[in-house]
């Protein structure tokens, strides 16, 4: 409590200023006490949780609760019962993939149009924004009843004398891109692969060496694992599980996009405005052409809100469940997500620590989005 | 090649992109409004009407009978949602605003890494904290009440209305502050005195984020409740998932979910807009 600013020389301003520090912890220790049990204790008291073999049954008759260490969460990706699990982890990656891709196209998209200083703007911006205003549940009420296969969308072609669509949108039961659970040691070793060595190379072309050799070092590893390791052995599930892309995830994409690709909008239009006139004039004066300056000069700008619109679109996607449970209620396993996989398995079956152990998995995936974009905003503010 | 033709080139040029723009632009809001012209459409047929092959069709004669056996099945759940989401709010605002205070003219040691923290709690999936939570909230005897309810989104709402909150203040000049010290006012007087009476945007803002956020929410609404203290989001749900109810009281019951924060919208939406961004681009 020494460093007071000199403004303040004399002795009892000083303790009045003090005492006033005081009184400002104390007044926001609560919230960060609350914060600290809710968020944090609560998480521990999950993943604790998630090693146990806690139950209903067993709560009911007052046992006390197993530790039976990962067995849960070895039982979700190996376990013959837990097929759900798997096909849900499928679909929120592909979901998550689409549902960015068709949020960021929509959205950049139309900022840029907006941005041509169109007369009308601010009504455009508000139709595009205002499904932000609803709740996933009455999207998913309204978009159930347009995907009604013998109508609704699929009639729209009819409007100009072409056949009605076909596709059945959320109870489609069409599966493409098919792989064996076994495989996705080798599907994710092969991803790595590609990643580390665009990496690597990129860095190498930047003349990092040091970088960019411990990064093919790690390229070869993965290389060598991949063809004298036995990565399918890491599953230990007997019998071939076929996954997939279900189609009926569109259905799912299309109405989140709906609901999401607003906001992207509104972020990109920020970003757009943020972008000083004279930076476009010079572009111009150089003799670029209208889509030269925004392929030259303003999208890589853009790229900084690109990816805070993924991680932020990415963690909605991870953890959706209000939208597919209106548009599936946990029924329908091709629209099937982790969220309602743990509502289902806890609320209604019963099986706390299993439920728990897929919560866990998915405060797993959202935290590999989230941290890395907390630590780096906290760290950007203490250098200001 | 005179220079009075390419100047009309030019501006045939333009009249061509802007056609294009208007265009891309019209058809992209029509296929924005769709559901609600259906939501409309259906909401305002009979039940006799309903049908798959006359879907897009208006209605032949209007009648709000949907409308109304809509509102005869929700008004408990809209009531519901009304007493949950006014206390939520003010309480989760005055919090943040106060919390909000502290960390961005009182920091103190650590308080960078402390609002991390916090931060991260308004992103985790609620999955992960929900066994605990309904234990917690049955040993002390608030699982399925209102004040449990509202308990919750107070303590979840902190993290995105104290950083609502601490973003505005850091706008105001730390001069201003200083000033009233010289002037001898304390914490609270600052705050009461040279702080509250600018702060009406920022209460806007962080009032119609959560007004927005606790009305749509559904996983507590549905995990934390008894039937008696079900919000909105819960009574649609369960209404559009049995198999009896008609599209036309369906698509009635979305619209009068949706309308509150619609209207919320659509009056305020600038300070909507503001909230929305604030979620996602820090400073």
């Amino acid at each position: 409590m020494t460093a007071v600013s000199t403004a303040y020389p004399s002795p009892p301003r000083r303790r009045r200023i003090n005492k006033d520090r005081l009184t400002a912890f104390l007044m926001i220790l609560p919230s960060i006490i609350l914060v600290g049990i809710f968020v944090y204790g609560f998480i521990g008291i999950t993943v604790y949780t998630s090693t146990t073999d806690s139950n209903a049954v067993q709560q009911l008759s007052g046992i006390p609760a197993n530790p039976i260490g990962m067995q849960n969460y070895n039982d979700l990706v190996n376990g013959q019962l837990n097929t759900r699990f798997r096909v849900d982890m499928v679909n929120t990656v592909f979901f998550t993939a689409l549902f960015i891709a068709a949020c960021l196209g929509t959205g950049i998209g139309l900022a840029i149009l907006l941005d041509q200083s169109v007369k009308g703007e601010n009504a455009f911006r508000t139709i595009f924004l205002f499904p932000m205003a609803l709740s996933f549940i009455v999207t998913g009420v309204v978009w159930k009843w347009l995907f009604n296969p013998t109508s609704g969308l699929n009639a729209l072609p009819a409007v100009i004398g072409l056949p009605p669509g076909q596709f059945r949108w959320f109870i489609s039961e069409q599966t493409i891109l098919t792989f064996y659970w076994q495989d996705v040691p080798v599907i994710l070793g092969f991803i790595a692969l590609a990643i580390l060595s665009c990496v690597s190379l990129y860095y190498w072309a930047k003349r990092r060496s040091r970088t960019a050799a411990i990064l093919t070092a790690f390229t070869m590893l993965v290389l060598i694992w991949l063809t004298f390791g036995d990565p399918r052995s890491l599953i230990t599930l007997q019998r071939a599980e076929e996954h997939g892309f279900n189609l009926a995830l569109i259905a799912l994409v299309v109405a989140a996009g709906w609901q999401m690709s607003g906001y992207t909008m509104a972020m990109y239009l920020a970003g757009l405005r943020g972008i000083p006139e004279e930076l476009r004039e010079a572009a111009r004066v150089d003799g670029a052409t209208e889509w030269g300056v925004y392929r030259h000069v303003i999208l890589p700008l853009l790229a900084p809100i690109t990816l805070a619109a993924i991680i932020i679109l990415g963690h909605i996607s991870l953890k959706i469940f209000d939208l597919a449970y209106a548009m599936g209620g946990g029924d329908n396993l091709f629209i099937d997500m982790p969220g309602l996989n743990m509502y289902f398995l806890t609320f209604r079956g019963g099986q706390f620590a299993v439920g728990a152990a897929v919560a866990i998995v998915m405060l797993i995936m959202v935290a590999v989005v989230i941290v890395p974009y907390l630590a780096s905003s906290m760290r950007t503010e203490k250098s200001l | 090649m005179s220079a009075a033709s390419r100047g009309s080139r030019t501006s045939n040029r333009r009249v061509v992109s802007r056609v294009i723009i208007y265009t891309l632009l019209i058809t992209m809001a029509i296929a924005f409004l769709i559901p609600v012209y259906m939501v409309l459409v259906t909401g305002l047929k009979t039940p006799d009407q309903v049908n798959l092959s006359t879907m897009w069709a208006l209605p032949g004669s209007p009648s709000l009978e949907s409308f109304s056996t809509a509102f005869t099945e929700l008004a408990p759940n809209f009531g519901n949602s009304i007493l949950l989401v006014v206390p939520a709010t003010a309480i989760s605002a005055i919090l943040g605003s106060l919390n909000g205070y502290v960390l961005s003219k009182w920091s103190f040691r650590g308080a960078n890494l402390i609002f991390t923290l916090m931060l991260f709690g308004m992103f985790i999936p609620y999955q992960a904290i929900l066994i605990p939570l309904v234990r917690f909230l049955q040993s002390v005897d608030l699982f399925g009440s209102m004040w449990g309810l509202i308990l919750v989104h107070v303590v979840y709402g902190l993290p995105i209305t104290t950083l609502i909150f601490r973003n505005y203040y850091a706008e105001v000049p730390t001069e201003l502050l200083e000033a009233g010290q010289m002037d001898g006012a304390g914490f609270f007087g600052l705050y009461w005195r040279i702080l509250l009476p600018i702060s009406a945007p920022g209460f806007v803002v962080v009032i119609i984020w959560q007004f927005t956020q606790i009305w749509n929410e559904f996983l507590f609404g549905v995990t934390l409740t008894s039937p008696g203290s079900q919000p909105i989001t819960v009574a649609l749900q369960n209404l559009a998932g049995s198999q009896i109810i008609q599209w036309n009281v369906q698509m009635a019951a979305a619209f009068l979910t949706a309308l509150p924060t619609l209207i919320v919208y659509l009056l305020l939406g600038r300070y909507f807009i503001r909230g929305l961004l604030a979620g996602s681009i820090k400073g």
